[in-house]
């Protein structure tokens, strides 16, 4: 490891858990019980225990036969890993130096986002042996940041995070590529995120997570039998801080549950109501609150607030300031204004180290399989002591996004209007008063009648030619289903074939549309 | 934090996913990608449970709907309510509902585009209905928002002001604020404000 010989001690996340995993009797750890000095195993307390065993295991195997080439190997300790066989392993692992070569030739990791956890996530992957990352982040640097993202100094502020995250690891690591992305995630073509072995998230907002989570679902095919197809997974690891507080997650689409599959794990932001703000201000927050949503639209027609543009989030300060001496009220300060306004609780830099020294491990065990991976949901809480336990969530098998979607077989000349007649029928379904949509466009809208009529015409077109003549996709519908009693309205994925069509198979037979 | 515990289910795959990714990454050498699908726009998890919200609705009489970006981009629309009782009787006011990615996580944005003299709405549109903030709940839906709005004008309430001046005409003399509403709603002017015509 890198480490060994490096004088940079802040990196100390990853390497001194590797230390304390290394099969000396000098560093041997006890037999039973918690490991004393290993501070970053608080992240992942059942992997501790697996490798504090595999340890142990490993121990009694004999020495390596080429222990040359290993002691003079960078990633020595990497190799203890990745070129012996154990067994708490994953399945079908194969131990050697193939393996270690393939992970730096062919694994390609994107982390996105290039903040708190982008930089520790791109530092622990390169210090992991990954030598093909790339990193996205539409974000500047500024000042503020400068605490705990630790890749940027003074000079950097106004430069792309991504870029600069890039380069300065890059400059420490020797061997290690990183293609920096400036730019918004939804910029990218599909194509882009298709690319990439494993997508590891650093992100503070729900949405850009909801909006990967369908991306890489929708790379996800599933077998006649409701099976996912392996090689079309697309493994997300995703690590979140919050303060004293973290998660780290592991998304196997199809597998484990996706991340709609889990929304509510997330409580809905809090949000005070307009009249408070207009009227009774009691906090600072009230106060930045007032200035964000009440004032900047007095003072701006027309300008929609970007808090994202620092002159705006400035504007919103000083005003918030006023009002807070209007009311004498404390604590506006720019810092509070931000995390208000954006939603952000401040990051604590040992929190980001933890939550990613347990992603980037994460991402290295489903890679190579030198480990079972973390099932599934890993939570971390240092508020008082320190709490951390896995849960293992289960998918919801009806979710839109990652489940199978229910399989339709149709002839090719079956028309919009036919296709809706059959759901009523189907047994999976007995859906009536359908509207249908494919790939974000709705060929039929039962309701309200405004809409209906523009999506009237569709109803004699063969359905083949509404989908563009694809073989096979999916489709969205939506309607009342079930029962007697039980008949209620909802919204299924259809996984749509037609008979005779042959051809190369839909790309996005999971995350619909 | 809600913990569950969960039965174990099978979630380790047969190969080794670095496998997976070399023979993709070979594929790719041999054959420059043949997929035949072009770029298209991914459908939100917001987008298809407003899907739903959309073609359940059942609007009041009173209330009219329309997608002004047209039947394939459902996030933005317009909802038009013209009370049929009540001080804002005959008037017709617009409001913009903008739904997000993660609808039904957080509340649509929503703003009034006419101009009213109203104690719940300001003189920017800023609405103060408790379902589109602090209440908002997955549970809830488009439908629910609509009759909240359409309530707002059957029902102005001066204990939550967002237009102070209005509020407290409305609580000291309703009389007067009942023909202040229908001075601004006939385009006329309130105080210092000026209003345009939406009767
Ligand atoms: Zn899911």
């Amino acid at each position: 490891m890198v480490l060994s010989n490096s004088p940079i001690t802040f990196w100390a996340g990853y390497a001194k858990f590797k230390s304390n995993i290394r099969p000396s009797s000098r560093v041997s750890p006890p037999p039973s019980g918690p490991l004393p000095s290993v501070p970053i195993a608080v992240g992942c307390r059942s992997l501790v225990f697996e490798l504090q065993h595999t340890v142990q295991l490993r121990s009694s195997v004999p020495p390596m036969a080429d222990a040359s080439a290993q002691q003079s190997s960078r990633s020595r300790d990497l190799d203890k890993l990745l070129l012996r066989p154990g067994h708490l392993v994953g399945p079908a692992f194969e131990p050697g130096t193939e393996l270690r070569d393939d992970l730096q030739e062919y694994a390609r990791i994107l982390v996105v986002g290039a903040g708190g956890l982008g930089c520790e996530l791109l530092k622990d992957l390169a210090l992991s042996g990954f030598r093909n990352l790339e990193v996205i982040d539409m974000d500047r640097i500024e000042v503020s940041n400068l605490n705990r993202q630790f890749l940027f100094r003074l000079e950097d502020v106004g430069k792309p995070k991504a870029e600069v995250a890039a380069k300065r690891v890059m400059e420490r690591v020797s061997g290690v590529n990183i293609v920096p992305h400036f730019c918004r995630i939804e910029e990218k073509e599909l194509e882009f995120y298709s690319e990439f072995s494993i997508i590891v998230l650093g992100l503070d907002s729900i949405e850009a997570r909801s909006y990967i989570n369908a991306v890489a679902c929708g790379f996800l095919e599933y077998d006649n039998n409701d099976n996912p197809r392996e090689e079309t997974m697309k493994p997300m690891v995703d690590g979140g801080t919050e303060g004293f507080k973290g998660h780290a997650r592991v998304i196997l689409p199809g597998t484990t549950p996706c991340f709609e599959c889990t929304i509510w794990l997330f409580p809905p932001q809090v949000k005070f109501p307009l009249c408070t703000l207009a009227e009774t201000p009691r906090t600072a927050a009230h106060c930045i609150e007032y200035a964000h949503l009440i004032k900047w639209d007095e003072a701006h027609i027309g300008k929609t607030f970007d808090p994202d543009n620092p002159e705006h989030m400035q504007w919103v300060y000083s005003e918030a300031a006023k009002r807070a001496e209007l009311f004498g009220i404390p604590g506006v300060t720019y810092t509070l204004t931000q995390g208000v306004v954006k939603n952000i609780i401040p990051a604590i830099a040992s929190t980001n180290a933890i939550i990613s020294a347990a992603c980037a491990l994460e991402t290295l065990k489903i890679a190579s399989g030198c480990s079972k991976t973390l099932s599934n949901y890993l939570t971390y809480n240092g508020v008082e002591g320190l709490h951390t336990k896995v849960t293992e969530f289960v998918r919801d098998k009806d979710c839109l996004v990652c489940g199978p979607g229910i399989f339709i077989e149709l002839d090719t000349s079956v028309t919009l209007k036919m296709f809706i007649d059959q759901l009523e029928d189907h047994p999976k379904l007995l859906m009536s008063g359908a509207s249908v949509s494919y790939r974000g466009k709705n060929l039929y809208l039962k309701a309200p009648p405004v809409l209906e009529e523009m999506t009237r015409s569709n109803l004699s077109i063969p359905l083949l030619n509404l989908m563009d003549k694809s073989p096979n996709g999916i489709v969205h519908v939506t309607g009342t289903a079930g029962k007697g009693d039980k008949r209620q309205s909802c919204s299924r994925k259809l996984r749509v074939s037609f008979k005779g069509v042959g051809g190369i198979t839909d790309t996005d037979m999971a995350g619909g549309a | 934090m809600l913990i569950i515990f969960l039965s174990r289910q099978a979630l380790y795959t047969t190969i080794t996913m670095i496998r997976l990714f070399k023979v993709k990454e070979k594929q790719k050498e041999e054959a420059k990608n043949a997929t035949g699908n072009g770029p298209f726009k991914k459908q939100s998890a917001g987008e298809l449970r407003l899907h739903k919200d959309i073609t359940e609705l059942n609007l009041p009489k009173s209330c009219t709907i329309s997608f002004p970006s047209g039947k394939d981009n459902l996030m933005t629309f317009e909802i038009t309510i013209k009370p049929d009782e009540g001080y804002y009787m005959g008037g017709k006011f617009l409001f913009t509902f903008n739904v997000c990615g993660i609808y039904p996580h957080e509340a649509p944005k929503v703003k009034c585009k006419t101009k009213v003299y109203h104690p719940n709405i300001d003189l920017e549109g800023n609405v103060c209905l408790n379902i589109l903030r602090e209440d908002w709940k997955p549970v809830l839906n488009i439908n629910t928002i609509v009759y909240g709005l359409y309530h707002l004008f059957t029902e102005p309430n001066h204990e939550d002001p967002l237009n102070h001046e209005a509020a407290d005409v409305l609580r000291d003399n309703p009389k007067v604020f009942a023909s202040k509403v229908r001075t601004a709603m006939a385009g006329g002017r309130v105080g210092d404000t000026f209003f345009t015509k939406c009767i």
